[in-house]
């Protein structure tokens, strides 16, 4: 009984009115997500670049929930958001001084950069325009965070040990490069 | 909701990434944006994966997380490291090794 309501629900979340909401509250993101990391790698201060990476990251927190990925869109603001902004904001405070407020990158640098950073967008919007077209991600199967769990802990097994073993071994890694003597 | 406009917007994010990793001189600036592109390269698992309703993108996205999470820890610590042994972060400078 509860399955067939969730079923129901299911259809709702495909049908129009769901659907323009969806790609209103996408269009709303994606604008912002884009504005604030072109500020992010163009502003001359350090600290607000590390806001405009708040930002971008809430962003696709909230891109994670729109795909119905519920778990890591909260795992994305628990890591990201949490722990790795503030990391980067003791970098930020522990390096103060060496740069000021200026980065002093040359014109042309910032130019070839640009062009590189144009083709490569190019090249890959090109690939995917000409093989997704116009393919629709069917909101009949969502992931719940029970099916995650289940997918982790029976066929990723060996890889989510390798990656708690890799942490460890950048923790310690870490201690050891960042240790005064 | 369409499968490639989440691509797009991945494909734009990575762009400004590649742009932010080869522009600036600042160190933590450099971690900021592979930190932009790890996080582009999670949306086309999370967009693959609810395309193919399967889980296995979302794992893989989380293994993404992880993985970001140690790349920032080491790399904070060598720019700190580097910070303390010739006061400045200043990756143009940085060619010690160059013969």
């Amino acid at each position: 009984m509860t399955a067939l309501a969730a079923l129901e629900g299911m259809d709702r979340l495909s049908s129009g009115d769901a659907l323009v909401a969806q790609n209103v509250a996408f269009a709303i993101m994606a604008v912002t997500m884009v504005a604030s990391a072109l500020r992010m790698v163009t502003t001359r201060n350090v600290v607000h670049a590390a806001l405009y990476l708040v930002i971008v990251l809430a962003g696709v927190a909230g891109i994670f929930i729109l795909l119905g990925a519920e778990f890591l869109g909260v795992t994305q603001i628990m890591v990201y958001i949490g722990a790795i902004v503030v990391l980067f904001l003791f970098g930020i405070m522990l390096t103060k001084g060496s740069f000021g407020d200026d980065d002093g990158v040359t014109g042309e640098r910032r130019l070839m950069a640009g062009l590189v950073g144009l083709l490569v967008f190019g090249v890959m919007a090109a690939a995917l325009v000409e093989s997704f077209a116009d393919a629709e991600i069917s909101r009949s199967a969502p992931s719940t965070t029970a099916d995650l769990a289940d997918s982790i802990f029976s066929t990723y097994i060996v890889p989510f040990e390798a990656v708690s073993v890799l942490l460890l071994a950048a923790l310690i890694g870490a201690i050891v490069v960042a240790r005064k003597d | 909701m369409l499968l490639n406009q989440f691509l797009l917007l991945a494909a734009v994010l990575f762009a400004i990434g590649v742009y932010g990793v080869l522009a600036r001189r600042n160190g933590v600036l450099l971690l900021m944006s592979i930190e932009l592109i790890l996080n582009a390269v999670n949306i086309n698992l999370v967009a693959f994966g609810a395309f193919r309703a399967t889980v296995g993108g979302e794992v893989f996205a989380l293994f993404v997380i992880a993985v970001a999470a140690a790349e920032v820890g080491v790399g904070l610590a060598m720019v700190l490291l580097l910070y303390r042994s010739s006061r400045t972060i200043d990756l143009t400078t940085v060619d010690r090794l160059r013969g």
